[in-house]
């Protein structure tokens, strides 16, 4: 009896197997018919399936039988299942589509270059800003190898697109930098005060950009500072001018950080040997100290603290222009703290919120004389500062658009003293912003939004509308347009003594190309700026100044026709007049060339991991006032044209446990001539060239870091 | 009483054979792909595709095992390492890392999937060196560091130590001494080192000594 049942037992598993030897084939293609290879097909929960091949091919047999599920999956494609009755074989024909979030979506980028290490997709890294050669590690310096940038080195900030250096604001993590650069001497301006490795993603816009930003008429430096470090670190740095030290731990549970650093500069060694134009009337000396402290709050929230403070004593002696014969002295003591606390979260519902408050004081104690003369010394005694919060929500909707809106505050005192005549006010400015990035299509994009800011001082409200947009071509090339209307205030020096002024005004026309392949990035960026509301100094101090900029950027970067080489060359063309200050009409300013051209190079060695970077930067000749002409040649004079190469050398290597990297740096390698304009004494009998007090700077410094190789960041960081 | 009897121990054989079916159908197809993958006939990247895909349908229908994924991401990684067009590697290997983390979420802490993760990252590196070579090449050693210390006596931690010191610049802290040693130490281990089951990672015995005699 048993023998029965096995037989029918046996009989049975064999007939299924049998039976069930199902034949899958077909064909797998993508919507243009072209065969796709690789694709793995597989039945629902099943081994069995295929690999479709070079002709899109695949076949396979099977034991499942009855209804299942046959999925195709290929990177970059959307999976896609498909039911199947598996009664007999069973031949497919299959198309797979592109998955839109695999396809590089549109990005907003008139006007803007972004240099992040977290996306693929951008001009820059920010390793760039700190390889430039001649930038000597200064993101402001390296970013003037870019469009739309001025070669002004005689004058504080960026200048943009016919822009003062005013009309450039600088933010990190949303939040105001009111002091973004050292205290400089007269026609010496100061570098930035923040290191490049600071930040994770910076951001240069050059117009139209976001309604989040407000207050630069030209220009806006956005700056998104680190997240945690991978692992704890200990830095030493040594050159003939100065030393600097730190540490950066990362917490046992690794979900916090904290680092300090402190670095000290004299550079009255440097200056004994290298006679600089102008004699020191002390030793330039500068001491710095930074705290940050990073804490993850959850798995999505952040909580970042970063604090700065430093002091700076510095001042000249030059001939004086006025009293033939007397030399003229200004001395400078400047302190300066910043600090800032962010905090970032999902809040759930795809709502994240960005919020920060900051604090910073900047005070700058000045002294001017004329020795011999028996006049006490002028005493200048400013301080500015200024408190502020942000807070930012963002909603996403969908799986690319989003809306964003938020306000921030500030309250900024600013006092000014004069040999004990006081010129003090404070100013409460408010702002609500809000913006949308809506995606028509993947491949459309549409950022419109406004901005609304009151200022106490001023006592007006103004309303500026932004709108972007841009549209994707083909996988590596779009265009974008942007318009947008953006306020400032007057500076503090005029708002000071006349309450009655408006805030000044620009409006800007932005249209842009670019392509940007793995290795090759191309932009043609052209734009129209028209100014409103200047400040006008003479006759009276008004905001009744007008002015425009228009013009057409080149940009091209290669990364990959000459093996280990890496350029990019820069051209902008720019054509700004304005009647603003003293000025009698509307004319080309002195700050303004109207050709500027950079080439960037950077070669690397691998067989002596050595990297060397070689900048060339020209600029034609900016005008210049001269008193003697009569007013309708006004600023009818130009310099002589602006030539600069800027070189380092970094060779890498290590000692003992230390990853070491040796630094040579020299701006102006060439030593060309370099005139910025001219000053006039008063009389108009005498005039001197503005032209660098140390027209070449050599730098050669070492730096140790243990723990991790930060020998690439180290780079150039002086 | 007999016809019971029988019935039961019918299906009590049905049963037992049909788990037993589905355990040697596992590891009689993990077995067959990882002797493919053993096969330096195999090492094409249309081939070594095929074998990711197919230790993906394993995963899939697995769904507890992490072996599948383990090997579906040492596919990758190797199409990643091979690949000569720079463009294309963050992709693949953007691959390798999502297999080998689903690896990781099945068996954490597991020293085999830490070398593959400490590859994943060395891969990145090859994209553009000089931007990369800090980030990756520290993340990379860290993997090793940790898998070395939740295991000392894997092989493939010193053989992928090793590999990095012979690849780096001397002036980057590399050594083909160091490296050396490290091969011998890792051909020791290979000599002293039992699989857990004949599908438990067990390459590179043959790639250490292809590297020893360069």
């Amino acid at each position: 009896m048993y023998k029965f049942y096995l037989i029918l037992f046996i009989s049975g598993l064999s007939s299924t197997i049998l039976q069930a030897q199902t034949k899958i084939s077909g064909k797998i293609t993508d919507k243009k018919n072209h065969p796709l290879q690789g694709v793995n097909v597989s039945i629902k929960d099943a081994y069995d399936g295929a690999t479709s091949a070079a002709d899109g091919t695949f076949s396979f047999t099977t034991d499942a039988s009855g209804e299942q599920s046959i999925i195709f999956s290929l990177n970059t494609y959307q999976t896609q299942e498909q039911k199947v009755n598996l009664s007999g074989p069973v031949t497919l024909s299959i198309i797979l589509r592109n998955d839109i979030s695999q396809l590089r979506i549109v990005t907003i980028s008139a006007g803007s270059i972004e240099a992040s290490s977290e996306k693929n997709n951008t001009v820059l890294k920010p390793l760039d800003i700190v390889t430039t050669g001649g930038a000597m590690a200064d993101i402001v310096s390296a970013l003037k190898t870019l469009p739309g940038t001025q070669q002004t080195n005689d004058k504080e900030g960026l200048f943009v697109r016919g822009g003062t250096g005013y009309e450039t604001q600088t933010f990190i993590d949303g939040l105001l930098v009111r002091n973004p650069f050292y205290s400089g001497l007269p026609d010496m301006p100061g570098r930035g005060r923040f290191s490049p490795f600071l930040f994770k993603g910076t951001t240069f816009s050059s117009g139209g950009y976001s309604a989040q930003y407000g207050q630069g008429l030209s220009s806006a430096l956005v700056l998104e500072s680190q997240d945690l470090p991978d692992r704890s670190s200990y830095t030493l740095g040594v050159s003939p001018i100065g030393l600097s030290g730190g540490l950066n731990e990362l917490s046992k549970d690794k979900k916090g950080s904290f680092g300090i650093e402190a670095d000290y500069t004299n550079l009255g060694p440097y200056l004994n040997v290298i006679k600089p134009k102008f004699e020191p009337s002390v030793n330039p000396e500068i001491i710095g100290t930074s705290a940050n402290f990073r804490r993850k709050t959850s798995k999505t929230g952040m909580l970042k603290f970063y604090g700065y403070s430093n002091w700076t004593h510095m001042g000249s002696i030059r001939p004086s222009f006025e009293y033939a014969g007397a030399r003229e002295l200004f001395e400078m003591k400047n302190q300066n703290v910043y600090t800032n606390l962010s905090y970032k979260e999902l809040l759930g519902n795809e709502w994240k919120i960005n919020a920060g408050i900051s604090y910073s004081t900047n005070t700058d104690r000045i002294t001017l004389d004329t020795m011999p003369k028996n006049s006490d010394p002028l005493k200048i005694h400013n301080l500015s500062q200024l408190a502020q919060g942000r807070v930012m929500l963002t909603k996403n909707i969908g799986s690319f658009s989003a809306l964003r809106f938020g306000g921030e505050y500030q309250y900024a005192v600013e006092n000014a003293e004069y040999n004990g005549y006081k010129a003090n006010y404070t100013d409460n400015y408010s702002a609500a912003f809000a913006e949308g990035d809506i995606y028509f299509t993947p491949q459309f994009v549409g950022r419109v939004g406004g901005r609304m800011e009151y200022s106490s001082k001023i006592g007006k409200m103004n309303l500026a509308p932004r709108v972007s947009l841009a549209y994707k071509l083909d996988q590596n090339s779009q265009l974008s347009l942007a318009y947008g209307d953006y306020y400032q205030k007057p500076e503090q020096q005029y708002l000071r003594f006349k309450p009655d002024l408006d805030y000044m005004k620009a409006t800007h026309y932005i249209a842009s190309f670019q392509r940007v392949a793995n290795n090759y990035t191309l932009r043609v960026e052209a734009f129209y700026k028209k100014y409103h509301k200047l400040v006008k100094t003479s006759p009276d101090t008004a905001t009744n100044g007008t002015g425009y900029a228009k013009g057409i950027e080149l940009f091209w970067r290669d990364r990959k026709s000459v093996k280990n080489l890496d350029y990019w060359v820069s051209y902008s063309y720019l054509d700004t007049k304005r009647n603003y200050l003293t000025y009698p009409y509307e004319v080309q300013p002195d700050f303004a060339a109207k050709h500027t051209f950079s080439v960037v190079t950077k070669y690397y060695i691998s067989s002596i991991t050595t990297n060397i970077g070689l900048t060339y930067s020209f600029a034609t000749g900016r005008p210049y006032y001269n008193p003697n002409l009569p007013v309708n040649q006004f600023m009818s004079q130009k310099t002589i044209d602006y030539n600069s190469v800027g070189l380092s050398v970094s060779y890498l290597t290590s000692i003992r446990k230390a990853f070491t990297i040796l630094v040579l740096s020299v701006n102006n390698v060439g030593n060309f001539k370099q005139v910025y304009g001219y000053h006039y004494s008063t009389d108009a009998m005498r005039r001197e060239a503005i032209t660098p007090n140390i027209p070449r700077f050599i730098y050669l410094g070492m730096f140790m870091s243990f723990g991790i190789d930060r020998r690439q960041e180290t780079i150039d960081n002086l | 009483m007999m016809k019971t009897f029988v019935l039961s121990f019918c299906l009590l054989v049905t049963t037992f054979s049909m788990s037993f079916a589905q355990s040697a159908q596992y590891q009689g197809a993990m077995a067959k792909q990882i002797a493919l993958l053993d096969d330096p006939a195999n090492r094409g990247p249309e081939k070594m595709q095929e074998i990711a895909n197919t230790f993906e349908r394993i995963a899939a229908a697995e769904k507890t095992q992490w072996l599948p994924y383990y090997y579906a991401a040492y596919c990758y990684v190797m199409n990643a390492v091979a690949e000569k067009d720079k463009s294309k590697v963050d992709a693949i290997d953007d691959k390798a890392q999502n297999a080998i983390l689903q690896a990781d979420a099945l068996a954490p802490k597991n020293d085999e999937i830490y070398c593959i993760r400490s590859l994943v990252a060395t891969a990145r590196i090859g994209v553009d060196p000089q931007t990369r070579g800090m980030q990756y090449g520290s993340e990379s050693a860290t993997w090793l560091a940790q898998a070395g210390q939740i295991n000392k006596d894997n092989p493939r931690v010193d053989l992928l130590q090793g590999q990095s010191l012979y690849y780096t610049p001397e002036q980057f802290g590399g050594s083909k001494e160091k490296a050396k040693e490290k091969f011998e130490l890792a051909l020791k281990k290979f000599a002293a080192f039992k699989p857990a089951s004949v599908i438990a990672p067990h390459w590179g015995e043959e790639y250490t000594k292809q590297l020893l005699g360069k």
